[in-house]
Parts: structure tokens; C-alpha cells; sequence
């Protein structure tokens, strides 16, 4: 990507610069209207994203809407000291980092397996409906979950409180048992999200040759033998890449779910720092204490990020950069 | 994939295996949505006390008629109708055209703008300051505080990107060059015709991101009349306020509707239904450009 550029710094610099410089000049006259292509997104981006990173400063100030953003006081790290010492900060990181690890333990393996066990079977009806049935719940919005998940729990009337006493087991009180508070929201998300997760792992099975196959077949490879060591080795850098953008979320977890989830009952398991942020900045109005503790956690993941494809560079080929 | 000649013993229970799994998978996705389905046109009696298991027992529409009753979710219907074809026409219009700049070799600067769209897929300035940003610019209680900060979606944008720089012949592009043909007349006449998948699959993106929205409605809109469909929903559904006291309960239905919140049972599984049903009838339509869309991004990661 960055060839043309090194390039055009390498080349000898005495009489083509100039040249060179006129021709640059000519190239972005030539192509002008494909900059008016680019304004539209550049400004919304620069204004919706950029001009909120400047905003980031307030969490180092003791913002007062009226006085503005420059005239508000300098306190440093203050509101990031009385996050830190605050008697939920222990609760927030834990709760944040156990249901984005407990997601990723339960979730992540599942549509490579039924990826791996789509690729196994023919073309047909049955691997149609199964495909078109599973990937259905990714349409499904986050308040329809949080609904359904609602209505499928209520003690005594809910469907699977239903099926439950059916089989003789007395079912917890799902909703309001701060315990259960994580399994709830790691297992609607599995549902939600295993179908559609496959599509990307059957995008790189379709790179597997059919040749490796044919050979392997001779050689009397049984189905296992050949999922083991040549369509699962095709999505081994797909896995990697996977694993590497869901490690640098840790800190991220679906808040909107989250949100919708969220009861007085079940709070000490279900509050994470991002639910937090939005209580304290928007419903509470502490703008730059809440900055300051959305500002910890984007850093937070920014650095597990890159910590993590560090790790993935030194130990494999695949890494994100 | 490769049928074999002779399939070994040992690879038919493995196979007879996956198709267990797959079976399985089936089942544990496609019966809670059929049980809705019929738990809405049944007596919510039965279905509270558990007697409706598939099929629709003692089929009634009451819970139905009460939604289409419902003033605050028609409201909300067209309130989301309107923010999804505006904001997916802003998308569309905001992302395709700087997709297709970034995809051309001979514009200068596409390096630098490349990296600023980027640096925020890892790194923004957070809820607060965004929320301050379209505080101060008074957008907040209008709806283009639901559109205009994701007018750029920088995922899309580089699926768009790849699919301009693979699928359309360089060849083309240089052509028309030859022939005096400015970038606009370019981009209207040849591009955009030649891309009507890629156009359809980023329509259905995001159109389904708009109409399942309902966090940006919630922190930037103020006025119930305002409100979309999903925020309707979140009442309904989430904090169970059910206006289930609009309209007069029908004769028939009045013996076994005994309790207000069966009632406000039977019209949360039709809610459900009634908000989802647009996109669960067009997508299995449309899967095929869903699918698409995901194997264009996942080429080039």
C-alpha cells in the first residue's frame, strides 16, 4: 500500500522533484471531483468521531456545561484515581472481564464446529434449511432478545421454566439470581450468534482443493482424519484473526444487551464498566468522571489488542499487522 | 464436497453423527421461534400454564387485535420505516462514492484518509463526548442524531472498496479516461451499474442496523411520539409497561382471558412478531446477498 509513496520519496532528487511534484499536483487536479466523493464521509467522520476524541480531555478536567469545554478546570487524574479506589471498580472489571471470557470460551468454538460439520455434508435441502433456520436469529434486535429471553424465563409461565419443571428440575429464578445473571446472556448470545458466526469459516472452507481430498481418499483417510489435517489447517489464519479482534474486546462487551438485561436483583453480576458509563454519564449527567472511565476502557482494550497480536506475531504467521 | 467411492463404516457414523448435530442445532433454534409463533394466536392460559407446546391450542387473535390496536406501536412503526429509508440512503450515499475514491490507484492522499477512517475502528472519544458532539450541534430529539454519526460505516467501507478494486476492471476505468469521461459521469453511468449486488447487499446492512437500533434512539430522543419501533418494543417487552387496557376485551374472549397479565403475555409474543416479521420474511429471500456481503469483507480481512 504504502509503495507508491516510498517510491516516489526514494527516486533521485535532483531534476525529476520538480517534475515529479508538477505531476502530483496534476493528478490531484485531474481527479478533483474524487475528492468531493471523499467529503461526505471524511466530515462525518471527522466531526462524529474525531471531534469527540478531542472531547476526551474533559476527563482530565472538572467539565461544567455552562463554562465550556476550554474554560473548565484542569484536575488531572483525579476522576480516574476516584474510579480506581471506588468500592465497584473491582465488581465492574470482573463482571466485564468474566462474561467476555466466558462468551468467548462457550462461543467462539461453536461455529467452527458447525462450519466444519456444514462443509461435510451435500448440497441439498436439508443443508439449506438448517443454514437459512440457524443464521435467522442474527436478524433478530437486541430488544426482541432481551423480550424474548424475558418472557421465556418468567417464573411459573415462561417456556423453558415450563420445560424445566417438566423434566422434574425446579428452575432457579433466572432472572432476578445474580448467579445466573452471565450463563442468561452467554447462552442467548450463543443461540443468536453461533449460525451467522459459520458464514465466515465456510467463506474460507471454499479454499480448501478438492484435490488434497481425492488424495487423501486413496490414501484411506477417513472423514475425521481429513477435517483434521486439511479443511481445519485452511481456517486456522481465519481463527487466528477471530481471536485476535474478540481478545482486544474483552473490555467490550455488548452493553445493549447488557442494558436491557439489567435489574436491581441482578446488578452485582450484570453491571460492566460500559453499562456504568452510560449510567453515570447520561442518566446521572457526571460527564467527565464517566469519561474518564470510558477513556480507561478503550485504552484498556486498545492495549489487550495489541498485546495479543504481539503474542499471535511471535508464535504464528497470522497476526492483524 | 468430495463423495468418495467407498465410504468406510467408521466414516457413516461419523457422518450419521454430523447429521445428529446438525439436526440438533435445528431444533434448539428453530423451536423457540415457532413456539412464538404459536404461543401468539393461542389461549395465553394454556400457553402460561404450559399446555401449548408446538402448535397453536385454542387459536385466538385477540393478542393481534390489540397491537394493531395500539396507537404508540403504529407510531413506531412509521417513526422506524422513515429513520431506516433515510438512514440507508445517507449511508449509502455517504459510503459508496468514498469506497470507490479509496479504491482508485491514481488518487493522491487515499493512504492518509484510509488510516483516519481506521484509527476509529479502534479508538473513538466514547459515549459522553459523542453525546456532547451531537448535543451541541442540536441535533439531539431529531432523527439525524439516529443517522448522521454512523453515516460512515468504516466496516462497510472497506468491503466496499475491496469489492470496487476486485470486481471492476481497471481496464474500464482507463478507457473512459481516454474518452474525456470525468470521474462523476464515471462513477454514475459505469460503476454504480456494474455494482447493483454490492449496492443491494450494503442496502440490507444497513437497513436491518437501522431498524433493530434502539440505543441511539434512547439516548438522543426525548419525545415518545418520536420514538421508533424498537424503543416501543423496549416498553412493551423490557420494562413491561403493556397499554393492555386499550380496547374492550371481546365477548368470546372475555371467560378465558381471566388475568391482565395473560393478556399482556399473548401481546408481547405478537409484538414480537409483528417487529420482526419484515425482515425474518424478506431475508430468506435476500440470504443469498447477506452471504455475499460477509465472503466480499472476509477476502482481504
Amino acid at each position: 500500500m504504502m509503495h507508491e509513496g516510498a517510491k516516489a520519496v526514494m527516486n533521485p532528487p535532483d531534476a525529476p522533484t520538480k517534475r515529479k511534484s508538477k505531476k502530483l499536483f496534476k493528478k490531484i487536479v485531474r481527479n478533483w471531483q474524487l475528492y468531493i466523493f471523499m467529503a461526505p464521509a471524511l466530515l462525518t467522520v471527522i466531526i462524529f468521531n474525531y471531534v469527540p476524541m478531542y472531547g476526551i480531555q474533559i476527563a482530565f478536567k472538572n467539565y461544567v456545561p455552562a463554562l465550556g469545554m476550554a474554560a473548565s478546570k484542569w484536575v488531572g487524574f483525579d476522576h480516574f484515581t476516584r474510579f480506581f479506589e471506588s468500592y465497584y471498580f473491582w465488581d465492574l472489571i470482573w463482571n466485564t472481564l468474566s462474561i467476555s471470557l466466558y462468551g468467548l470460551i462457550v462461543g467462539f468454538p461453536l461455529p467452527i464446529l458447525l462450519a466444519l460439520a456444514f462443509n461435510e455434508i451435500r448440497n441439498g435441502p436439508f443443508k439449506k434449511t438448517v443454514q437459512t433456520v440457524t443464521y435467522a436469529p442474527h436478524f433478530i434486535s437486541m430488544v426482541v432478545m432481551a423480550g424474548m429471553i424475558i418472557t421465556f424465563l418468567t417464573p411459573s409461565s415462561g417456556m423453558i421454566v415450563n420445560l424445566l419443571e417438566l423434566i422434574g428440575i425446579t428452575p432457579p429464578s433466572f432472572l432476578t439470581d445474580p448467579r445466573w445473571f452471565k450463563t442468561v446472556y452467554v447462552l442467548s448470545d450463543v443461540w443468536q450468534a453461533t449460525g451467522w458466526g459459520t458464514i465466515i469459516y465456510l467463506a474460507a472452507l471454499t479454499a480448501v482443493d478438492p484435490g488434497l481430498h481425492e488424495a487423501a481418499i486413496l490414501d484411506g483417510a477417513s472423514r475425521m482424519q481429513r477435517i483434521r489435517h486439511i479443511n481445519f489447517p485452511v481456517i486456522v489464519p481465519t481463527i487466528t484473526i477471530l481471536l485476535i479482534l474478540n481478545m482486544g474486546g474483552l473490555l467490550g462487551v455488548g452493553y445493549e444487551k447488557i442494558l436491557l438485561l439489567q435489574n436491581p436483583l441482578n446488578m452485582e453480576s450484570s453491571d460492566v464498566i460500559a453499562t456504568s458509563v452510560y449510567r453515570t454519564g447520561l442518566l446521572e449527567a457526571q460527564y467527565s468522571y464517566s469519561t474518564a472511565v470510558g477513556l480507561f476502557n478503550s485504552v484498556v482494550n486498545a492495549v489487550l489488542l495489541i498485546v495479543v497480536n504481539q503474542v499471535v506475531r511471535k508464535t504464528s504467521e497470522n497476526s492483524l499487522w | 464436497m468430495v463423495s468418495s467411492i467407498k465410504e468406510t463404516k467408521q466414516d457413516k457414523i461419523f457422518l450419521a453423527f454430523v447429521y445428529l448435530i446438525l439436526t440438533v442445532a435445528l431444533v434448539i433454534v428453530a423451536y423457540p421461534l415457532i413456539y412464538i409463533l404459536s404461543a401468539s394466536i393461542s389461549n395465553p392460559t394454556l400457553v402460561a400454564a404450559g399446555e401449548m407446546w408446538l402448535l397453536p391450542k385454542d387459536v385466538t387473535f385477540e393478542g393481534y387485535r390489540r397491537v394493531f390496536q395500539d396507537s404508540s406501536i403504529w407510531n413506531g412503526y412509521l417513526n422506524t420505516i422513515i429513520y431506516t429509508v433515510v438512514g440507508t440512503l445517507v449511508n449509502l450515499i455517504v459510503t459508496l462514492p468514498a469506497a470507490y475514491a479509496l479504491s482508485r490507484r491514481d488518487f493522491v492522499g487515499r493512504n492518509l484518509f484510509m488510516i483516519l477512517f481506521l484509527v476509529t475502528m479502534f479508538f473513538g472519544g466514547g459515549l459522553v463526548p459523542t453525546y456532547l458532539v451531537v448535543r451541541s450541534l442540536g441535533l439531539v430529539d431529531t432523527m439525524w442524531a439516529l443517522i448522521l454519526p454512523g453515516a460512515t460505516s468504516v466496516w462497510n467501507l472497506i468491503v466496499c472498496r475491496t469489492f470496487f478494486q476486485s470486481s471492476i476492471p481497471k481496464e474500464l476505468q482507463e478507457a473512459a479516461e481516454i474518452d474525456g469521461c470525468s470521474n462523476f459521469r464515471l462513477y454514475f453511468r459505469i460503476i454504480l451499474p456494474l455494482s447493483t449486488a454490492l449496492i443491494a447487499v450494503m442496502a440490507l446492512f444497513f437497513g436491518v442496523g437501522h431498524w433493530n437500533n434502539y440505543f441511539s434512539a434512547m439516548i438522543y430522543l426525548n419525545h415518545q411520539e418520536k420514538y421508533p419501533l424498537q424503543l416501543v418494543l423496549r416498553q412493551i417487552l423490557v420494562l413491561q409497561q403493556m397499554s393492555a387496557e386499550s380496547g374492550t376485551i371481546g365477548a368470546s374472549m372475555a371467560t378465558s382471558l381471566n388475568s391482565k397479565a395473560e393478556v399482556a403475555a399473548l401481546v408481547k409474543y405478537a409484538v414480537i412478531i409483528v417487529a420482526t416479521l419484515p425482515i425474518i420474511a424478506v431475508y430468506p429471500f435476500l440470504q443469498r446477498y447477506f452471504v455475499q456481503g460477509v465472503m466480499i469483507g472476509s477476502v482481504k480481512g
